[in-house]
């Protein structure tokens, strides 16, 4: 057989030459990487935001565009960008600029993992419209029904949240604050209703029926008008 | 002066592990299981009968098949693989579809028993393992339990036994809450009577507590059983749900319930004691027992799901040659060992 | 340069498909094998990201082995992987982002595959550009196999369907925990059964085989 080669170096090489080369190695790939991240980030951030503008408008039927709201001081205001937390919830408008609703982001423990959904809410009907789960790592073929299940989605189209939101085993719901569980998924049916029934008893006091005016101008148009506009590679 | 003989190895008893008495000792539960499955078929059926066959076809089947052809006689004779698949049978739901009671007998045997090289060698109950199985595979139909019916139904199989493979089964009847259920979910207590006499909803085997007894009292009799674990789990389990029942008597049940409702007694009595996977040394089955209780209580009152026999048993399976290792006997006339 | 003179090239790109198959043969790399298997298109798309790491690194590492110290080649290989697998991660950010959540935190983990810095260390730091390419091609799709494998099977008893595809209609009864972490260990398990099967069945063949020619010669 052959005999085993000896690596390249085969002179002891000094200290100096070993960081040197590790930094120069370390130099490149940071290099490589930031040239990367540059070259992603607006495909990122715009996918980012038409996740949520395509959640938000599927949570408050007849929307056709949306401001990011802030609770600020006692009443809220538009803002752009920044770390979304709890004070922050998204305006629905017609294209009139009218408010419709409030598009609510919420989250809480589910059966395995916190789970982070948004919630479409009516203040003058005070109804609930639309949930949309965003995040979770339920359980698949079980858990994982709060958002592939239709008919328990439905549940979420045309609901009272007061004075509090019920959960009821699967059809035997009769009333309008009630949810029907999922049968097998029980708990993360339950999850899904106290995420938003805390989250009401948050926002409910603090949501004007006649809301912010939509600031103009505004470039986040909704899907009857189009697609929105793809940043530029 | 004495003469020590250090290379003599002495154990606790058995001295002789299965192999002479497997038959006779599997024989023997088969004969104090009689009136519980006579009970079974007797509340849901004959689909019990035939549930219970299937499980076992199932594991004799994979038994078969994996076991290396010169060795399959003497291994299919020693009743064991029956023994698994009937054990398993008798936890299942009595409205379980016929082809996934096959694959658990199949799961038991296979994944319980084979894989770890055979009978004697694996650390956790076969027949829980396939019960395990099932319930991680098929989440609703193992909680899907149909009442228990009058004599007067006798002959009718339930239509959802009969679901094609792979497709999900169309019960006939609603469903019905398990006394656990009622309890975890509706904090509704069962009488005292039912759960003795078994007519209320269950797996096949597990619903009549005065039958279970009576074939532990068989077993007992014959000496197949070690009397110190199902004592420590009755004992340890009457104990922490008595301190549940005391502090809030409307969401936790109280001893009785406990010990009588579900699979506690079945799983006491024929599960915990198999003796593969049950610690040989007196000390070992004290501490055994006392941890399945504790574990039933807890996962009972804490847990996702109603019942916890199952995933308690298994979990102390796991722990049994720690309990060994530790609980070793010191042989007589000798140091402690240090270290 | 070693001894490349003695290499075939179509031998080192098919040895790593079956012969010396990382996940059935080598068992490595079961962090991603088992974490990531619960359907075929989550398969392979970590089956391409470890392909796109492994060739580029293996190419890079082979090219520059001249230049790199061998006191320090360990950590020199790991920041040539891990720029490799941020670069995948940012891309597949960018470009599947559905398939990026659910990938979730094992696109990053590429960087731990030891599959990939074992063939650093075994193969492309000892041989030329070519072969070293070959072998990671070769490695890089025997693992997208058998995760592409593994991944079937738990997509269709757990789901029910292939590619999100639905095989068997509306009324099929998924397998839960084959899409659990569970279903992973036990499927792996039965396929390196049916692997070694078939190995032991090959050998004795061969064995046979042998002794015939012997007998007849």
């Amino acid at each position: 057989m052959n005999q085993p080669v000896p690596l390249p170096s085969t002179r002891e090489p000094g200290s100096v030459r070993l960081v040197l080369s590790l930094a120069l190695a370390g130099l490149i790939s940071g290099i490589a990487i930031i040239g990367v991240y540059e070259a992603t980030l607006p495909t990122i951030t715009a996918n980012k935001a038409r996740e949520l503008r395509e959640a938000v408008f599927k949570v408050l039927p007849g929307v056709a565009r949306m401001q990011r709201l802030e609770f600020i001081e006692g009443s809220l205001q538009p803002t752009e960008g920044g770390a979304v937390n709890d004070q922050t919830l998204y305006g629905g408008y017609t294209s009139n600029g009218d408010l419709v609703g409030y598009a609510i982001p919420a989250d809480g423990p589910g059966f395995q993992d916190t789970i982070r959904l948004l919630y479409g809410y009516l203040p003058k009907e005070r109804k609930i419209v639309g949930m949309e789960i965003l995040e979770s790592r339920e359980t698949p073929g079980l858990g994982d029904k709060i958002y592939k299940d239709l008919v328990f989605v439905a549940n979420f189209s045309n609901l009272v949240p007061d004075p509090e939101i019920l959960t009821v085993k699967k059809g035997t719901r009769s009333a309008a604050n009630e949810v029907d569980a999922i049968t097998g998924a029980t708990i993360s049916s339950k999850a899904v209703v106290r995420i938003i029934n805390e989250a009401h008893i948050r926002w409910q006091p603090r949501l004007p029926s006649v809301a912010p005016a939509m600031p103009l101008p505004d470039n986040e148009t909704g899907p009857e008008t189009g697609k929105p506009p793809r940043e530029i590679r | 002066m004495i003469k020590k003989e250090p290379d003599l190895l002495i154990q606790a008893t058995p001295m002789l592990r299965q192999e002479m008495t497997t038959p006779r000792a599997m024989l023997d539960v088969w004969i104090a299981l009689i009136p519980v499955i006579l009970a079974a078929v007797w509340f849901f059926g004959v689909g019990a009968l035939l549930l219970l066959l299937t499980t076992i076809a199932g594991g004799l089947m994979t038994e078969w098949v994996f076991t290396p052809a010169d060795k399959r006689r003497g291994v299919m004779r020693d009743n064991s693989s029956l023994l698994t698949g009937l054990l398993l049978g008798l936890t299942l739901p009595p409205g379980l579809p016929l082809w996934m009671a096959f694959l658990g007998g199949a799961a038991a045997i296979g994944l319980g028993k084979l894989i770890w090289g055979g009978l004697g060698s694996n650390l956790f109950n076969p027949a829980l393992v396939g019960r395990a199985f099932l319930l991680g595979t098929f989440p609703i139909a193992m909680t899907t339990w149909s009442p228990a019916m009058g004599p007067g139904h006798f002959f009718e199989v339930q239509g959802s036994l009969f679901a094609l493979p792979f497709q999900t089964p169309v019960y006939d009847a609603v469903s019905a809450a398990t006394p656990l259920g009622l309890m975890k979910f509706e904090q509704q207590s069962t009488a005292l009577s039912k759960l003795l006499i078994g007519n209320t909803s269950g797996s096949l085997g597990e619903t009549s507590g005065l039958l279970l007894l009576l074939g532990g009292l068989f077993l007992l009799w014959r000496r197949d059983l070690d009397w110190r674990i199902p004592t420590a789990i009755f004992a340890s389990a009457a104990l922490f749900s008595g301190l549940l029942y005391l502090v809030n008597p409307v969401q936790f049940p109280g001893p009785l319930f406990t010990l009588f409702s579900g699979s506690l007694l079945f799983g006491a009595i024929y599960m915990a004691t198999d003796p593969v996977t049950s610690p040989l040394s007196p000390r070992g089955a004290w501490i055994f027992g006392i941890g399945i209780g504790f574990l039933i209580v807890l996962i009972r009152g804490f847990g996702g799901l109603p019942e916890g026999v199952m995933y308690a048993i298994l979990l102390m399976n796991g722990a049994t040659p720690l309990i060994d290792r530790y609980t070793q006997p010191r042989v007589f006339g000798r140091q402690a060992r240090s270290g | 340069m070693e001894t490349d003179k003695n290499l075939d090239a179509y031998q080192e790109f098919v040895k790593g498909l079956w012969r010396d198959n990382p996940v059935f043969v080598q068992v490595l790399g079961m962090c991603p094998m088992l974490a990531v298997t619960n359907s075929a298109i989550n398969a392979l798309v970590m089956g391409g990201a470890t392909l796109f790491v492994l060739i580029g690194s293996s190419f890079l590492v082979a090219s520059l082995k001249k230049w790199i110290p061998k006191q320090v080649r360990i950590s020199l290989y790991i920041i040539i992987i891990a720029t490799f697998v941020t670069v995948a991660d940012y891309s597949l950010l960018a470009l599947m982002p559905g398939v990026h959540k659910e990938l979730g935190a094992f696109i990053p983990l590429i960087v731990a595959n030891c599959m990939i810095l074992g063939r650093q260390e075994a193969f492309a730091s000892r041989h030329g550009v070519r072969f070293a390419v070959l072998d990671a091609a070769g490695m890089a799709l025997g693992f997208t196999l058998a995760l592409f494998a593994l991944g079937s099977v738990r997509e269709i008893l757990g789901n029910g369907s292939l590619f999100n595809i639905p095989l068997f209609g509306d009324t099929f009864e998924p397998w839960v925990i084959m899409i659990l972490p569970p279903g992973g260990f036990i499927t792996l398990g039965l396929i390196l059964l049916v692997f070694n099967w078939a190995a032991v069945r090959k050998q004795r063949f061969m064995q046979q085989v042998a002794e015939a020619e012997r007998e007849t010669l």
